[in-house]
């Protein structure tokens, strides 16, 4: 099994208000199709980890490789591309660009990649759409549909340029517990049938629970 | 790698959906463009004619003799007393005479010289004109009435009659309308003049002059120049005064030097005589300029003030924007783009109300007694006016929309995904 992800003594330091060590030496991979959760307190530096491998967050000590290629010190353009191209992510607010469609959202990413033609991302788009149930909103405004379908339309985002991970930070923590049921069991069947990585960060023990692995965490350390 | 196609749609769908505030933007450059177009063409139109006014019939450089007194006295030729300090009190000026000597061959000199339009010879004199017993002082100049035409533009300044009827008819006179008016002589009549020598000349009246100026026109007539050579009973060589007009206006403060030191005579160039006149172009260059910054400066703080909000706005647009792969300079060309494009518009919008605005005003009747040929107001519609507003629109736009721009690519995405 190749690894898609995988973290090398990882340090980060809070430096305001106080000096303080958030995360301690962490390391560790995910697997290609593995569906992985990362659980903890509040505060334990979870989500701080998420968004360091997220590589939106460069400011840590430490070694990131990304299919196996070293993008720890890369510059931001070079690490917006590497975002663009092999990072899906969803958040626990669904963050739609409110002004534009459904549509529009989910093609933003593969627009800006720009690899493909404009007609190849609508048909890709509409795809993704379909996967997920909710080809009937493409054409809405993106302010105007629910938490639940939002959420996976920012999941449908979050596939169009077939990323090799997707990351989650608590993408249920905000959802009644029949769109979270959906949403888990979206993530499981893309894990499954397309074999796509996932990492999740999260609350919720019984969606923890369903996951291949639990990444426990406690004091900025990773518990095995 | 920029893909200007999605920075573009996503501005354009910023602009769009926030159209009234777009809109207010845009109007800011519209007016600041709109009135700096206005300013500028009038007011260098209203420069020009004013300076018209003066610079068409005034000569660019101004050869006479002067009555002053000589530079060395006699005693400080004296070898005797050449170390010692001499006081000479009440000097007077030397006994000259007021004719040009060899006025006729300097002419020619002059004209041969590639830099000269032309040189056109004049005899000046005090006359009175006789109104039965009344005597009225005044000046009377003799001149070549086509010449004068052609590089002085004398026909503008001539209400009733023409140059022409001056030049064919012998004995004539274009007389100041201020005189007519004092004497109540129309265009046929004759007048007697009588020079400071005495004897009495009838001359025919063929036109009247109107300089605009009510003093000059009161005391100011013209003649030919062989009718005042014979009222004065000088002989055809008798010129008091050289006019050069020049091709180039700069060229006359050196020629005029040069005249100066070669023949011992006094030379005026049009730099030195209306220095006034270089001075008020200058300050009302000034204060357009001034005042048309000032507005595209409130326009461009208008403009850095909408995008600051926007900016605000779209915090959360924006980290999501960098989240899924934007990159910072992505996120300031977006911003960037939606300030260019505000500035576009606006300034086309606001070059098409100058340009609209000055045609206007254009059209608009300006009759004044002080420049007969003028009936609308100035303007003066250049295109360099154009691309200057246009580029001071981009400018400021530019600019307005640098600094919340730079605040966007510098947004930190995790710290506003988090923050919620």
């Amino acid at each position: 099994m190749t690894t898609v992800l995988e973290a090398k003594h990882i340090n980060k330091y809070f430096k305001k208000p106080v000096m303080f060590h958030v995360l301690k030496d962490i390391n560790f991979q995910v697997k290609k199709g593995e569906f992985a959760s990362i659980m903890g307190k509040s505060g334990c530096g979870k989500s701080t980890l998420l968004y360091i491998l997220s590589t939106m967050d460069t400011d840590y000590e430490g070694e990131l490789y990304l299919d196996n290629k070293l993008i720890s010190g890369s510059d931001s353009e070079h690490l917006s591309y590497m975002r663009n191209k092999h990072i899906g992510f969803v958040f626990q607010f669904h963050y739609l660009l409110s002004e534009f469609t459904i549509l529009e959202n989910v093609m933003l990413p593969a627009k800006k990649l720009g690899e493909k033609s404009y007609q190849e991302i609508e048909h890709d788009a509409m795809d993704k759409l379909k996967m997920l149930n909710i080809e009937h909103l493409a054409k809405k405004q993106a302010s105007r549909v629910s938490g639940g379908e939002k959420q996976r339309v920012a999941i449908a985002r979050a596939l169009i340029n077939n990323p090799s991970i997707i990351m989650g930070d608590e993408p249920t923590g905000n959802l009644d517990s029949h769109n979270a049921e959906n949403v888990f069991n979206i993530f499981k069947r893309l894990s499954e049938e397309e074999d796509l990585s996932l990492l999740i960060v999260t609350h919720d023990e019984d969606f923890a629970n369903k996951t291949d692995r639990i990444i426990q965490m406690e004091d900025g350390k990773i518990l095995l | 790698m920029v893909n200007w196609n999605i920075i573009l749609s996503i501005a354009k769908t910023h602009l769009l959906t926030k159209i009234k505030q777009t809109a207010i933007a845009a109007l800011g450059v519209t007016f600041g463009i709109g009135s700096y177009i206005t300013l500028v063409c009038f007011m260098t139109g209203l420069n020009t004619m004013l300076d018209n006014l003066v610079l068409n019939q005034t000569p660019h450089i101004h050869i006479y003799n002067e009555i002053e007194p000589s530079e060395k006295q006699p005693i400080s030729l004296y070898d005797n007393l050449k170390e010692s300090f001499n006081v000479v009190h009440s000097i007077k000026p030397k006994l000259s005479q007021k004719k040009i000597h060899n006025g006729l061959p300097i002419i020619k000199f002059l004209e041969k010289d590639d830099a000269v339009r032309g040189a056109l010879p004049q005899v000046k004199t005090q006359i009175f004109y006789m109104a039965g017993s009344i005597e009225l002082a005044g000046n009377l100049t003799g001149i070549n009435p086509l010449s004068e035409v052609e590089l002085f533009n004398l026909g503008d300044y001539i209400v009733e009659g023409s140059a022409e009827a001056l030049h064919n008819t012998d004995n004539s006179i274009l007389l100041g309308i201020g005189i007519a008016k004092k004497m109540a002589l129309k265009v046929g009549d004759r007048v007697q003049v009588s020079p400071i020598k005495g004897g009495i000349f009838p001359l025919k009246i063929v036109g009247f002059y109107q300089s605009g100026i009510a003093d000059l026109d009161a005391v100011q007539s013209f003649s030919n120049i062989k009718t005042v050579q014979r009222i004065l009973g000088e002989a055809n060589n008798y010129i008091t005064d050289i006019n050069v007009k020049l091709y180039d206006i700069e060229n006359a403060l050196p020629l005029a030097q040069k005249i100066e030191q070669q023949f011992d005579l006094k030379a005026i160039d049009i730099k030195t005589a209306n220095a006034q006149f270089e001075t008020g172009t200058d300050i009302r260059n000034l204060i357009t300029y001034a005042v048309s910054i000032t507005l595209l400066i409130v326009a461009g703080f208008g403009i850095y003030n909408i995008l600051n909000m926007l900016i605000y706005e779209k915090m959360n647009d924006i980290a999501i924007l960098k989240a899924i792969g934007f990159s910072g300079k992505d996120v300031q060309l977006i911003f960037m783009s939606q300030a260019m494009i505000i500035g576009f518009v606006g300034g086309v919008l606001g070059l098409l109300i100058g340009y609209g605005l000055s045609s206007l005003i254009a059209t608009v009747p300006f009759e004044t007694e002080a420049i007969p040929t003028v009936k609308t107001y100035p303007i003066n519609i250049q295109p360099s006016f154009f691309i200057i507003g246009f580029s001071f629109a981009m400018l400021s736009t530019f600019l307005a929309g640098y600094l919340p721009s730079k605040k966007a690519k510098k947004i930190d995405p995790v710290k506003i995904i988090r923050g919620l």
